[in-house]
């Protein structure tokens, strides 16, 4: 499969590309790792004019602490993400999750940036980016403003992007030291896509209660969402295996559930408590 | 709508080549119709079963998910690479030897990917490989065979110490295979 004609350039920094997309009048789209992009170019799902890549900008690899947030560059890969020493000392749940992203090839390409502004509705990384309160960066003539996940995504493949912007970044809230997270999903045996996959943060305090929940689950529907219901019944409780048990009756209950031939929406809904559940289990208890 | 061809100049299993493409042209296709190295398949071309596999700065990638114009200036070690007839790499030998192949068109990738594999752990358990291989697909084998294969070649490799950050993995030197 081969993508209808188009141009290509390379940008040497931010302005470059911005001033790139300008010129393109709407027709250019970035290119990144192309892992989201060229699939949907071969199938001619989408057809732009001028490719803009953006790899060699250096400034985009970036990771760095800013007071209680990790910001990690819009260009670092899957495998990147997965390994980096920072991202794993401070939001250990995104390198755990980018670790679970496709295989290794396709993480050795994708990035962090590409996958956010992508917003595939089956990705794994919002379930993360909903749960650590996520701020995409983004870059446009104007200057650099920040968007929460929860306004940027709002469809499947659908953001508030505005035009001739770029994603730098996207900056992750650092949970408390003494929470641990994990990400699990049940994913499509051929496509590896999340079918359900859900993201927990929890804690308790020196008494044993639960004083930080918070829980995440993307793949089920159009868009990823937080399963609030699960976290304010379960926070001041002592965890227990009933307590989350009957927690994660309501995960699916915040979220729209979606239906295709592969799973009906009665099965995901199902899927969401299970997985709520064993996630909140691996944390908690 | 017709566009300005791009050269795009590789290093492709340690010789320096270079073609003139359309920014649309794939790697893959780049790499077998305008470099002759035809020995990368396109299986599914889909970024799903990994036949295309090929190492782009040490990196193990899908080529048919690339374009050639993003792969300008890299380093690509294709199955070419590996070895020759006369001599071949260890990890071929163990395919044959362990019979990781039934009718071939995912082993060059496969291969690949298994160096790829044990470039950064050169001692895998069983567990290990086969989640090594999560990106590559082969229909015949059931890959029990490929895992002994990639077993097998993980020894030889450190009793033999070949290096596999080298770009021609084998054979320097015997060109004319």
């Amino acid at each position: 499969m081969i993508p209808v004609t188009f141009d290509y350039v390379r940008a040497k920094n931010v302005d470059q590309a911005i001033q790139q997309l300008k010129d393109s009048k709407g027709e250019g789209k970035i290119l990144a790792g192309g892992h989201s992009l060229l699939p949907l170019m071969k199938m001619r799902l989408t057809e732009p004019q001028m490719l803009i890549d953006i790899t060699g900008i250096d400034a985009l690899k970036e990771v760095k602490k800013d007071g209680d947030r990790l910001i990690v560059g819009a260009l670092n890969t899957h495998r990147e993400v997965s390994i980096h020493p920072e991202i794993k000392e401070h939001i250990p749940l995104v390198a755990e999750t980018a670790r679970q992203i496709g295989d290794i090839q396709i993480r050795n390409k994708g990035t962090i940036g590409g996958n956010i502004a992508h917003a595939d509705s089956a990705a794994d990384l919002p379930a993360a980016a909903f749960v650590l309160n996520a701020e995409v960066l983004i870059t446009n003539e104007f200057g650099e403003q920040s968007m929460d996940i929860d306004s940027f995504i709002i469809g499947p493949l659908i953001t508030m992007m505005p035009e001739d912007s770029i994603v730098t970044g996207i900056s992750f809230e650092i949970p408390p030291a003494h929470t641990e997270s994990t990400y699990l999903k049940y994913f499509h045996p051929a496509s590896g896509y999340p079918v359900v996959g859900v993201a927990v943060v929890a804690g308790t305090d020196s008494n044993g209660v639960i004083d930080y929940v918070r829980v995440g689950i993307t793949g089920a529907g159009d868009v990823a969402f937080r399963a609030t219901s699960v976290e304010e019944a379960l926070i001041g409780k002592t965890p227990s295996e009933a307590v989350i048990k009957a927690a994660s009756k309501s995960a699916a209950e915040d979220g729209e559930m979606g239906s295709d031939l592969f799973a009906s929406e009665e099965y995901r809904e199902n899927l969401c408590k299970v997985y709520t559940e064993r996630a909140l289990t691996s944390v908690l208890l | 709508m017709t566009v300005e061809k791009k050269r795009v100049s590789v290093t492709a299993n340690g010789q320096a080549c270079s073609a003139e493409v359309e920014p649309r042209k794939l790697l893959v296709h780049y790499l077998r119709d305008d470099l002759g190295l035809t020995g990368t398949h396109v299986g599914c071309d889909t970024s799903q079963c990994g036949a295309c596999s090929v190492m782009v700065d040490g990196d193990v990638v899908k080529s048919c998910t690339m374009l050639a114009v993003q792969a300008d200036h890299s380093e690509i070690t294709t199955v070419e690479g590996l070895g020759t007839a006369a001599e071949l790499h260890p990890m071929q030998q163990s395919f044959w030897e362990e019979h990781g192949l039934q009718c071939g068109y995912c082993t060059p990738g496969v291969m690949i990917a298994a160096i790829g594999l044990l470039k950064e752990n050169p001692n895998p358990t069983e567990e290990e490989i086969r989640e090594g291989l999560e990106g590559v697909i082969c229909r015949c084998t059931g890959y029990q065979f490929i895992v002994s294969a990639v077993q097998k070649a993980a020894t030889r490799i450190q009793e033999t110490g070949v290096n596999l950050n080298s770009q021609r993995l084998v054979g320097e030197g015997t060109q004319n295979d």
